[in-house]
């Protein structure tokens, strides 16, 4: 909300300093967003007489002029084309330096001097108006000579952007900004000049006014304005609005517009003669009703939007034939609208349901400078106030005008101000502090809230009119606490660090999730943040069998489905950087991936739906350490070692799991990828292997091979919780025993089962290593030889020969049971 | 039947077998350029009915158009019969068991790795955090409506709505699902699961990953993060909050810098604050950066309003609290100085190596 200090002061005596002011706005609450200087450097400008008009001789665009300012004829050269001699225009001559930090000087253009400018509107920053020169006899302007900031009026003046907050309804006017001002600063607050009905016809006899549907509007008045002459505003009043961010348009509506910025209240006029039976009626809209608003877009109304709990419900002015002839609280329809030619005006001055307000200006995507004002809560006795308010502003420019005795005043289903009982120490428990109940009373009516003595020390305190977002009970106790709190100033209530007997600490799985983290990384991975959303080419790439978990309302078609993998979003990374020729990248991320409620076994439920009535699916949400690794000679077999290191340094060991071979792990290579399980084959860690040649493939200048790590986080805390704890195992002081035995082993058996088999086969089997892999000649195809050693040892002796070779035997048996022949 | 239509049926089956005969990738080229391409048989066919009449012409063009459909869809359905079959036999060749896969062995090339900037400032927060005795809670990404608005005195087309930009998912009822706005839903599950297992009271920080439909800039992106802290125990006040807050600036952020609240608005606390603290650049005396106050906006805080109380359960007049949240995106770029946080999620190595 832009706040003129002008404006301001006239309600409340200001601190002299801008930055003090700015200072306790801030600590209002009332955060001053900008601060703009308006209206200075326009002491240069002058007011000048239009003289003649010349072509130039080979120019369409520009023309000679001859002005005079004071001081005789001047010769400047102008590209605006809507005045006329004899007309005055704003001035400005060589050495002006316009608001906006324009320096004019001398120019010769086609031969002509130009000795300065003429202005317009948006030149001299008092409007955006920039299609031709500010003609000053529009404004009631002639004085040759006289700088134009004086004439027109425009002290310089001070722009304060406010940020109000939602809770704020009684701050959302420049009346309101006061008010806070003057409670805080102990100053009285200024009452606006107001007209009173005077005489005219009874309103009734030429009005009418009917609420049909009382929950949706708490008051309705109609105001009949007879003797109106529709021309342009004074120009305090254009000032006043342009400044506050308004175009000025007619003094009806400006006067309108003013209020509304002035008091909060916003309010509609109508122009008489065109609404039916002069009557306005407050309804809900039926099905199939329309209405062309004033932007001109046909609507459809009551028809129920994709809001949670949204049915539909459009609160509407209807006119004495029930035709719908406004949006309330929104926006007016076209057929009513104001002309030149109006001479009577009904003014509605009402209060709406903040709630259905919102509802409806959300479903027709149309909020309007009225709609934010009664979807916050407009004061309800504010209505009548208005309209004297507008009446007083509009005879500045129409003396004549006359508002009809005994406005129409209807009453909806009004909710009475909240009543809050403050107990004696509630405010002290709440701040930390206690506050002088002098203080809090103070503070609390100069805001308008009543204060009386309660029982037991305590206070009760009921809240104005203008203040519709206090609430009642407890948290009505909190709303006026905050209000205390405000006033007395954030900045002076005490701190205190609390302290508690639990102690703070991480969770296992944040622990588990640092460590990886780290160990990765110091592995050599380089941490990247890829986003959440993926497009749907990306999922349908990797996850053309999966349901998409689709957003609704996507901000960018790269962004539509949440991703299924992390891969993906490595991938893209590894090949951005490729493409900026970076090499040997090893990228990793740890994050969230999503699954369809529909492909999960047990879906994630959750409560909600309107007042959390529901029970709800949600995708599944888990947690994937995902790592590419791309150095030059980079393959599965490197995802393999970063699996089994990593392993180890969580005290895992390589028997702990196996290595399932997978051809049907999304986005991997179908033959050169498996999945890491638990020795019990009963978990999946995750997927060890390679990137797709295919994807591979999409990556410019990717190395021929992409190794892939893919751990599930849930399921290896889960693994490691399960590890029994360990007894500490003190190694024989008897020297080992090494041998070493090679099988031919079909393909289908997998090394680790021949590893199992010879683990297994004896207390005094110490370690075995697989140390060589051998296809080709003198292997059967279908096989290849795997060489193992084994070392062997007693806790309580050195092994004799003849024991290391039973064992060896026994070893050789056990391999052949599971079809390993021994080389 | 003509002679025109017979050469047609000729042309168009001698295509086929020659499609049908090719049998790599290379060849089923030369044998589609040889069916459709500008020099087939089709083409001159083609090429011929400039000479005959028009009601002919378009009879043999309409002939001609379906034949040269049917061969080219012979074309792709076997160049793809093709695609897979070289892709087959390229994996066969490849194939390797993983568990023959001899790690010991393995050469690695030893290199640095570099963690991301933000989980690195997130764990920095998180230690501040359990320092001062708080532990750290999660919570899920995707929530309904109710955890991230309704249970926080956010109604339906409340206006208050508008603060947050929100992504809606397509499951079930339109907009029931969404992208959490904020990590507040995350306070909610902590005080409906505390409240079940009578473990009140609750001192927890909650970081974790956002989303608002709001078009990325330097200061905002459409996916953040934030930390989101609660306390609810008894005899806490709005001193308490001042104070955590104080403690937790001073030892993130250091010594010289200090905090302060001014009166704020969210709809889940109140009295609510935003909570300032100096400005890093110019250590408060004023820059660009915090418009000449000395002072940026970090968060906002307040103190539990009773209505989310009420809607998880929790009996206001024993207990009272305070909650915080401010982003962990803006504190990694005040501490490494970045000016444009879309940098961090380009990912370009030589920007993530800086770390």
């Amino acid at each position: 909300m832009r706040v003129p200090r002008s404006w301001l002061s006239e309600f409340v005596d200001l601190p002299e300093s801008d930055s003090e002011l700015r200072d306790i706005l801030d600590d209002l609450g009332l955060v001053v967003e900008a601060v703009d200087q308006v209206g200075a450097g326009l002491e240069q400008v002058v007011v000048a007489r239009v003289e003649e008009i010349h072509a130039i001789p080979g120019a369409d665009r520009i023309r000679r002029v001859v002005i005079d300012a004071g001081d005789g004829p001047v010769e400047v050269v102008c590209g605006a084309w809507n005045f006329a001699v004899g007309q005055h225009v704003p001035f400005a001559p060589v050495g002006t330096v316009l608001p906006g930090g324009l320096a004019i000087n001398r120019r010769v253009m086609r031969g002509v001097t130009s000795n300065g400018i003429l202005c317009s509107p948006q030149e001299l920053e008092i409007g955006d108006d920039h299609g031709g020169l500010l003609i000053l006899d529009d404004r009631g302007v002639d004085q040759v000579g006289q700088p134009v900031g004086e004439a027109l009026g425009l002290a310089p003046d001070v722009v304060y952007t406010l940020s109000v907050e939602g809770n704020r309804p009684d701050a959302w006017s420049i009346y309101g900004v006061a008010r806070d001002l003057a409670a805080r600063l102990g100053r009285p607050v200024r009452a606006p000049g107001l007209a009173a009905p005077d005489g005219g016809p009874a309103t009734a006899d030429v009005a009418h006014a009917v609420v049909d549907a009382p929950a949706l509007c708490a008051r309705l008045t109609v105001s009949v304005l007879d003797h109106v002459v529709i021309g342009p505003s004074p120009a305090w009043v254009v000032r006043r609005l342009e400044r506050a961010g308004m175009r000025a348009i007619s003094n009806v509506v400006d006067a309108s517009n003013y209020v509304m910025l002035e008091l909060g209240q916003p309010t509609h006029p109508y122009d008489l003669e065109r609404v039916a039976g002069a009557t306005l009626q407050v309804r809900a809209a039926l099905p199939g009703e329309t209405l062309t608003t004033l932007d001109g877009v046909r609507r459809d109304l009551a028809r129920p939007g994709r809001g949670l709990g949204d049915t539909g419900i459009d609160c509407v002015i209807t006119d004495g034939d029930d035709q719908v002839i406004g949006l309330a609280g929104i926006m007016g329809g076209a057929s009513t609208e104001i002309t030149e030619s109006t001479t009577r005006v009904l003014v509605e001055a009402a209060c709406f349901d903040a709630m259905s307000i919102a509802r409806s200006s959300k479903r027709h995507g149309l909020r309007t400078e009225a709609s934010t004002r009664f979807e916050r809560g407009v004061d309800p006795e504010l209505a009548l106030r208005a309209v004297a308010r507008l009446v007083e502003v509009l005879r500045a420019s129409i003396p004549g005008l006359v508002w009809c005795s005994d406005p129409l005043d209807v009453r909806g289903e009004v909710t009475p101000p909240a009543r809050v009982e403050l107990r004696s120490g509630d405010v002290e428990r709440a701040l930390g502090a206690p506050i002088e109940e002098a203080e809090v009373r103070q503070g609390l009516e100069a805001l308008g809230f009543a204060v009386a003595a309660g029982a037991g020390g305590g206070l009760v305190v009921s809240a104005p009119s203008s203040r519709p977002d206090v609430r009642e009970g407890a948290a009505g106790r909190a709303d006026v606490i905050e209000e205390i709190a405000r006033l007395h100033g954030y900045r002076r209530l005490p701190r205190r660090t609390p302290t508690w007997a639990a102690p703070g600490g991480l969770s296992d799985r944040q622990r588990l999730r640092r460590r990886l983290r780290t160990a990765v990384v110091d592995l050599g991975v380089t941490e990247v943040w890829t986003p959440s959303l993926v497009s749907e080419r990306q999922f349908a790439r990797t996850h053309a069998q999966a349901r998409p978990v689709r957003v609704t309302n996507p901000l960018a078609s790269d962004s539509v489905i949440l991703r299924p993998t992390l891969v993906s979003g490595i991938a893209e990374v590894f090949a951005r950087n490729r493409e900026r020729g970076l090499v040997d990248l090893r990228l990793g991320e740890l994050g969230v991936v999503f699954a369809h409620p529909g492909d999960v076994a047990e879906p994630r439920r959750s409560r909600g739906g309107v007042g959390g009535s529901a029970q709800l699916e949600l995708p599944t949400e888990t947690e994937r350490l995902t790592v590419l690794l791309g150095h030059h000679d980079d393959d599965a077999t490197t995802a393999v070692a970063l699996w089994v290191t990593l392993a180890g340094l969580f005290g895992l060991e390589e028997s702990d799991f196996r290595l399932r071979t997978r051809a049907d792990v999304a986005a991997t290579h179908p033959t050169r990828t498996a999945e890491v399980v638990t020795r019990g084959g009963d978990a999946v860690v995750g997927v060890v292997g390679e990137l797709d040649p295919d994807l591979v493939l999409e990556i410019k200048g990717a190395p021929g091979r992409i190794g892939l790590l893919d751990l599930d986080i849930s399921v290896l805390e889960s693994v490691l919780a399960a590890r029994p704890d360990r007894v500490a195992q003190v190694p024989s002081r008897f020297p080992s025993a090494l041998i070493d035995l090679a099988f031919t082993v079909p393909l289908a058996v997998p090394a680790g089962d021949v590893a199992d088999a010879l683990r297994t086969t004896s207390v005094l089997v110490e370690s075995v290593r697989l140390f060589d892999v051998y296809r080709g000649a003198g292997v059967p195809a279908d096989t290849r030889s795997l060489a193992f050693a084994v070392r062997l040892s007693a806790p309580d002796h050195t092994l004799e020969d003849a024991e290391v070779a039973a064992l060896r035997q026994q070893l050789i048996d056990a391999a052949a049971a599971g079809g390993a022949r021994l080389r | 039947m003509t002679d025109w239509d017979q050469e047609l049926g000729h042309v168009e089956s001698a295509a086929l077998d020659a499609l049908a005969a090719a049998d790599s990738l290379e060849t089923i080229d030369a044998a589609a350029a040889e069916s459709v391409g500008k020099r087939s048989a089709l083409a001159v066919m083609q090429r011929s009915l400039r000479d005959v009449d028009p009601d002919e012409r378009r009879r043999r063009g309409a002939l001609l158009q379906a034949s040269r459909t049917r061969i080219e869809e012979a074309v792709a359905s076997r160049r793809s019969e093709l695609v897979g079959a070289h892709r087959r036999a390229q994996l066969a060749s490849d194939a390797l068991d993983l568990g023959d896969v001899i790690t010991g062995a393995r050469p690695w090339a030893l290199t640095a790795g570099h963690g991301g900037l933000i989980p690195a400032v997130q764990a920095e927060l998180e230690d501040v955090f359990v320092a001062m005795g708080f532990t750290v809670a999660e919570g899920p990404e995707v929530e309904t409506d109710w955890y991230n608005f309704e249970a926080l005195n956010i109604p339906p087309a409340h206006p208050a709505r508008g603060l947050w930009d929100t992504f809606y998912v397509e499951l079930g009822d339109p907009e029931t699902i969404v992208l959490r706005t904020h990590t507040s839903p995350t306070q909610v599950h902590l005080m409906e699961q505390a409240v079940a297992a009578g473990t009140l009271p609750i001192h927890s920080v909650m970081p974790g990953r956002c989303y608002r439909r709001d078009t990325p800039d330097a200061r905002h992106l459409a996916v953040f993060h934030q930390v989101e802290g609660l306390v609810v125990d008894e005899n806490i006040s709005f001193a308490d909050l001042a104070g955590v807050i104080a403690t937790f600036t001073r030892a993130f952020f250091g010594p010289d810098i200090r905090s302060r609240l001014r009166p704020g608005y969210f709809p889940f606390t109140e009295p609510s604050a935003e909570f300032e603290i100096t400005c890093t650049i110019c250590r408060g005396a004023g820059c660009r950066t915090c418009s000449q106050t000395g002072w940026i906006e970090l968060g906002g805080c307040g103190m539990m309003d009773p209505a989310v109380f009420d809607a998880v359960g929790i009996d206001a007049e024993r207990w009272s609290g305070f909650a915080f949240g401010f982003g962990i995106d803006r504190c990694a770029q005040m501490r490494a100085g970045i000016a444009d946080l879309r940098a961090l999620t380009e990912n370009d190595v030589r920007f993530l190596e800086q770390f």
